[in-house]
């Protein structure tokens, strides 16, 4: 049974109608200076609109004395005003440029050490996450988990084209550029589930490449990072051979928590059609050319943010993941409804 | 010439200054009053430009690059440098033909221009020799891909330098280019000039700069 | 400098002398016909391929630019409805990235710089009281290229292979690894083509500007337009080479094996960055710029009274520009630099603004100081000062380094760079058209049709695009072909996609108004609006000749000096220098147009055609890897410019030979 997800009652969470605002929304101070700074901007810049928008409106209809000539000379005085106007401008703007200063200042670098480093590594089109080093390591993929109240490094790389890696509601965003190894940081705040995207074009499906960051208490960080460095338990011992019936795959009950009868099947299809490229720690499994999938129940998505991730959702996207995700580096894997069925038991094993 | 109202200088067109408007004007592409002089500046400026972009690119790429740099080691600076003063030698045949020109002495502005192509192509030549010599190409690595499309771009210059000496001495051979009328010649040694000024800089920075640098990173 | 003896004619009568007084006279309608008769293009086709007339390659420039607005238009729209909801399914991811590919490719190179250039080439002379620019031929090459340009660049994209890594095309998703097809090595020819086409239509009007200005018309009388064409000019001699640079090594990258982006074997993605926005961000002020210029110059003759600040606002076109190549860096705050060096471009950032903010009060004390006539070309000149300020705030936000970081890549940005290149770009050109129509066409655009399209362009703008600013604070990120459901962006883009088509209901109001105005409006003679400036001292249209006597200037609005009476002297606009030996305008100093030659204008020629021809098809041959279509097309490319170049005795660039006749010349 997948961890329970504990969700704060306030926002952030999954049903948010804006998951993406950063303009009302920050759950952190990489990020709430900003907020406060970006308020005022656009204050100071409205007002300046809606004062030039008067002056201009004034300027047009104000009523006029019938002039004797039909030309009007006499520009000496006039260019005061034009200097008055832009004095004023130029100390604003010089307030706003230091007042920018100071929040980046604030929000360049993390107020203290970092309690945990993660990589994030940008693919065509999902993220690898890695924890640790040495022998401690994980992978995991889309999703990102950290401890609440304690600033987080993030190391950005990609594999291959540049990305971005944004999560709003945290803190600004990060070019990652092959060959070149950028840092940032973020902090949450809040426990809770924040919504991240990818916001630097890397091809066709740059739209659905999107992550979560789940931020937890330091114990629950603790118990799920444990989990994780686990690799993934064997199979349940597969029941005496008997062939799946054929065309019972599709009417198979949606995935309820209940242990679904393995077959041998199972783990050999998967060596055969998916460890070419996935890894399941735990077992022979080694692919590294996409996400790691030992926890894959763990996660709330699938194909970085594209789909819930439940049993009907996985086997159609091993199936039929162009339909989804056209120009995805991952093929449609074609299986019968036999294979259907023994992949998706094993896959709802993937705790 | 010929149906010339006559002039009629208005009263309070005296009093401005209108000796401008009453002396004998040239007529036509006269020298550096010409447009095409002052086209020429305007494609030196942007032709500069385009070189000091190539510049960029190399020291932007040098200072990134942790691997030695040049990678075969410190150039060996003989032959630039001779190759060098040629070319600073054919400005001076070149200006020496400008002179020539200016003078009105055909034979002389002949001569020297015949001079000037034949060093300048001695320059070229020597350039290819250099480019034979490397032991790595254009593909080879990120410094053998900025060398020689750096050096390749000067080249390409020389070759059209080269080419417009040759035109102008054929002009000089035909009697369009003469005392009198000579744009077309100030015109074209500019151009080489800017030439020799653009290998200056490129000399400077990728055969001298690594010994000012250290030559590894 | 040898002065040239001065010769007298030889036995040979026709022999010009190679100095001589200036004729100077008024001119009667004997002389306005034999002047016709100089520089009257030939009909037909033979015309239409060797005309070297800045007034017909100005108006190709502004109707071939505007079909390309159109085009670029219908690829927005198409976006707007694959974006008005959530989960679109109009376009396949490809289909998309192409149409916002070519979206900006057409905006900001097909369209933005040649609409201006259109505008320039056309009235340049015409203000500065010339007969023709400074290099004919290069003016009818620059428009060549351009057109032969867009064309590669539309035929490929009809095939499927335009460009379709992003305008700005970064890489390593532009290199060959992860963009195998020929796309961006169309993108790559076409920049260079159009590079060449820009510099050389530069170097056209620097020199224009310094040579050919009516006697009397020192630097500090030149109209706006000019001082912000001039700027956007040098600046592209020195931008346009980075950009340049930057595809050609990413060409040889692609096909020739280099490794100058190759990340594996040391090359840095970033130095593509560094030399694309160098080159992207003085761009965006050369597109802006001369636009601003018109409303500086259309301004005064709707508020009937001189531009508040000239010499401020000439100044404050400099100082941008100039700041212009200062602040590159914005565009990459969030690449990994050093904080150190994002200040000072954030600050410059800010900082860039203050001239702006120069020229915004100088127009509203204009108006404010002035008398409005409501007549349409007002209207968008005044719309175009309110969406101006409402694009250089936002940009103002984007430079605060810490905002940018969320603001960047988000439709926040879409928002600001329309507003500022519809605003300052899009709305004065539509007004300028509406300014300058009588005197292109002989008759005024209609006035009431003129006022409801403005009215429906500004409503629909601002209704599209302003959701954009909403759409960028939710997170929305650009260049994404759908979004889904649950994201909170459905209703700001569904009200952005309902306004696209208002505003582009305005734009075919307004071609309405000028296919119908161009043939039936009312007939408009010299100077229609009253209007200062020396374009509207000549009829409408203008005769091939321009100026029958070249004026001498004393002000800078030379039909107002009467009515200003600010000094006594007064511009001779009825008499002056007759120049009648053929196509011949004066040429003066730089800075206080003494006149200083003759200068002997070249006719028409074919080999600026030919030469673009050339030059595109050499650079076809190395898109389709045909080295010896490339190399014979680069050997007719010289032949061309030999024959253009052949030293010719009419233009008395040579000494003529007895052998010469009057007639002919390269």
């Amino acid at each position: 049974m997948p961890l329970a997800l504990k969700i704060a009652a306030s926002p952030p969470d999954a049903g948010d109608s804006a998951p993406f605002n950063y303009f009302l929304h920050s759950h952190g101070p990489a990020s709430t200076p900003t907020l406060y700074l970006g308020w005022v901007l656009a204050a100071v810049c409205a007002a300046v609109c809606l004062l030039v928008a008067g002056l201009l409106a004034y300027a047009i209809w104000r009523r006029r004395a019938a002039a004797e000539r039909d030309v009007i000379g006499d520009p000496r005085r006039s260019l005061r005003w034009v200097g008055i106007g832009t004095a004023l401008s130029t100390v604003v703007l010089f307030g706003l440029a230091a007042y920018a200063l100071v929040v980046l200042a604030e929000v360049g670098a993390p107020p203290r050490a970092a309690a945990l480093t993660v990589a994030v590594t940008g693919y065509d089109w999902w993220w690898r996450i890695d924890y640790g080093d040495g022998a401690q390591r994980f992978s995991t993929a889309n999703e990102l988990h950290i401890p609440v109240g304690v600033p987080v490094r993030v190391r950005l790389d990609s594999a291959d084209v540049i990305h971005a890696f944004w999560v709003p509601q945290l803190a600004g965003k990060t070019q990652m550029i092959p060959g070149v190894s950028n840092e940032q940081w973020l902090q949450a705040d809040a426990p809770g589930l924040y919504r991240g995207e990818c916001t630097q074009f890397c091809g066709a499906q740059h739209a659905h490449m999107s992550f979560d960051v789940i931020a937890q208490s330091p114990a629950d960080f603790a118990a799920w990072r444990a989990r994780q460095q686990q690799g993934a338990a064997p199979p349940p011992p597969a029941i005496a051979a008997r062939p799946a019936p054929s065309g019972a795959a599709m009417s198979q009950p949606a995935d309820a928590g209940a242990p679904r009868p393995v077959s041998i099947a199972g783990p050999a299809l998967f060596m055969d059609r998916c460890a070419g490229c996935h890894t399941v720690r735990g077992s022979e499994a080694r692919g590294e050319h996409g996400p790691d999938l030992t926890h894959l129940l763990d996660r709330r998505m699938l194909g970085a943010g594209l789909l819930t991730n439940t049993a009907a959702h996985r086997i159609d996207w091993v199936t039929r993941v162009q339909r989804y995700k056209p120009g995805a580096r991952m093929p449609d894997i074609a299986l019968s409804g036999a294979e259907r069925a023994d992949l998706g038991a094993y896959l709802d094993t993937l705790q | 010439m010929n149906d010339t109202a006559a002039l009629n200088v208005a009263d309070d067109a005296a009093a401005r200054d209108d000796s401008a408007l009453d002396r004998p004007l040239p007529v036509g592409s006269a020298g550096k009053l010409s447009s095409g002089w002052f086209g020429l500046i305007a494609l030196i400026v942007t032709e500069a430009a385009l070189f000091g972009y190539l510049l960029f690119a190399y020291f932007y790429l040098y200072a990134q690059n942790r691997a030695a740099w040049p990678p075969d080691g410190l150039p060996d600076l003989r032959i630039p440098v001779i190759n060098t003063a040629l070319l600073l030698g054919s400005s001076v045949l070149a200006w020496l033909a400008e002179r020539a020109v200016k003078g009105g002495r055909r034979t002389a502005a002949l001569v020297w221009t015949g001079t000037a192509f034949i060093v300048g192509t001695l320059f070229a030549l020597i350039q290819l020799g250099e480019w034979h010599k490397k032991t790595y190409d254009l593909t080879s690595h990120v410094y053998g891909s900025l060398y020689f499309t750096i050096t390749g771009f000067h080249l390409a210059h020389v070759l059209v330098g080269l080419a417009i000496l040759l035109l102008l001495m054929a002009w000089i051979a035909f009697g369009y280019i003469e005392q009198r009328r000579h744009a077309a010649f100030t015109i074209g040694v500019m151009y080489w000039h800017f030439v020799d000024a653009v290998w200056l800089a490129v000399f400077t920075s990728l055969y001298l700069t690594p010994y000012l640098f250290g030559g590894l990173s | 400098m040898n002065p040239p003896m001065p010769t007298s004619p030889s036995a040979d009568r026709s022999a010009p002398a190679l100095m001589r007084v200036p004729e100077r006279g008024r001119a009667d309608a004997a002389l306005k016909r034999r002047l016709q008769a100089i520089w009257e293009a030939p009909p037909g086709w033979r015309g239409l391929l060797s005309t070297v007339d800045h007034k017909t390659i100005g108006l190709r420039y502004l109707v071939t630019a505007f079909v390309f607005l159109l085009l670029g238009g219908v690829e927005a729209l198409l976006m707007r409805v694959q974006l008005a909801g959530p989960n679109g399914t109009l376009l396949t991811p490809e289909q998309y990235n192409q149409l916002f590919t070519m979206h900006g490719v057409t905006m900001i190179f097909l369209y933005s710089l040649p609409m201006l250039s259109g505008f320039s080439n056309y009235l340049w002379p015409l203000l500065i009281g010339s007969r023709d620019m400074a290099f004919p031929r290069l003016n009818a090459l620059s428009y060549w290229i351009f057109l032969f340009a867009g064309l590669l660049l539309y035929a490929s994209f009809s095939l499927g292979a335009g460009p379709d890594a992003g305008w700005f095309n970064y890489v390593p998703y532009s290199g060959r690894e992860f963009s195998p097809g020929p796309n961006v090595d169309v993108y790559a020819m076409g920049m260079l083509l159009l590079g060449v086409s820009t510099t050389v239509g530069s170097v056209n009007f620097i020199v224009t500007l310094f040579r050919m200005r009516a006697p009397g018309m020192s630097i500090n009388r030149v109209p706006i337009l000019v001082w912000g064409t001039l700027t956007a000019s040098v600046a592209n001699l020195l931008a346009i080479p980075a950009v340049s640079l930057a595809f050609l090594l990413l060409w040889m990258d692609r096909q020739v094996g280099t490794h100058f982006f190759d990340v594996a074997a040391g090359g840095k993605p970033l130095l593509w960055q560094h030399l694309f926005w160098i080159f992207g961000h003085p761009w965006v002020y050369a597109v802006v710029l001369p636009a601003m210029g018109i409303v500086s110059d259309g301004l005064p003759t709707f508020c009937r009274r001189p531009l508040v600040g000239y010499s401020a606002v000439a100044l404050s076109t400099m100082a941008t520009m100039l700041l212009g190549f200062e602040v590159w860096i914005h565009h990459m705050f969030a690449t990994g630099l050093p904080n150190l060096a994002l200040s000072f471009f954030g600050a410059a950032s800010m900082v860039i603004s203050i001239p702006s903010a120069v020229a915004v009060f100088a127009w509203i004390a204009t108006i404010w100081l002035g008398k409005p006539v409501f007549k349409a070309p007002l209207l968008f000149f005044a719309g175009f000062v309110l969406l101006f300020v409402m694009g250089g705030v936002s940009g103002v936000m984007t430079a605060a380094v810490p905002l940018d970081w969320q603001l960047n890549e988000t439709y926040f940005v879409v928002a600001h760079l329309h507003y500022v290149l519809l605003g300052i770009n899009v709305f004065p050109v539509i007004g300028g058209i509406h300014y300058w129509f009588p005197k292109f066409s002989g008759r005024m655009m209609n006035e009431r049709l003129g006022a409801w399209s403005f009215w429906v362009m500004f409503i629909g703008f601002n209704i599209g695009f302003f959701p954009m600013h909403i759409s960028g604070l939710l997170g929305m990120p650009r260049r994404i072909y759908t979004y889904a459901a649950d994201s909170g962006w459905s209703s700001a883009n569904l009200v952005t996609t309902v306004g696209s088509f208002v505003f582009a209901l305005g734009i075919l109001m307004f071609i309405a108004n000028v296919l119908w105005s161009w043939r039936r409006g009312a007939v408009a003679g010299d100077n229609p609006w009253q209007a200062p400036t020396l374009e509207w001292s000549i009829p409408s249209p203008p005769p091939a000749y321009n100026f029958a006597v070249i004026p001498s200037i004393e002000s800078r609005y030379p039909l107002w000096e009467d009515m200003l009476d600010e000094t006594p002297q007064r511009s001779q606009l009825e008499e002056g220098l007759l120049l009648t030996q053929g196509r011949e305008t004066i040429g003066s100093t730089a800075l206080d147009a003494i006149p200083d030659v003759i200068l002997k204008m070249p006719g028409e020629a074919y080999s600026p055609f030919f030469l673009a021809l050339f030059l595109t098809g050499a650079l076809v041959g190395l898109l389709l890897h045909a080295w010896w279509l490339a190399a014979a097309m680069t050997l007719a490319c010289a032949a061309s410019l030999l024959c253009w170049m052949w030293p010719s005795a009419t233009l008395l660039q040579r000494m003529p030979m007895v052998a010469d006749t009057e007639a002919g010349g390269a």
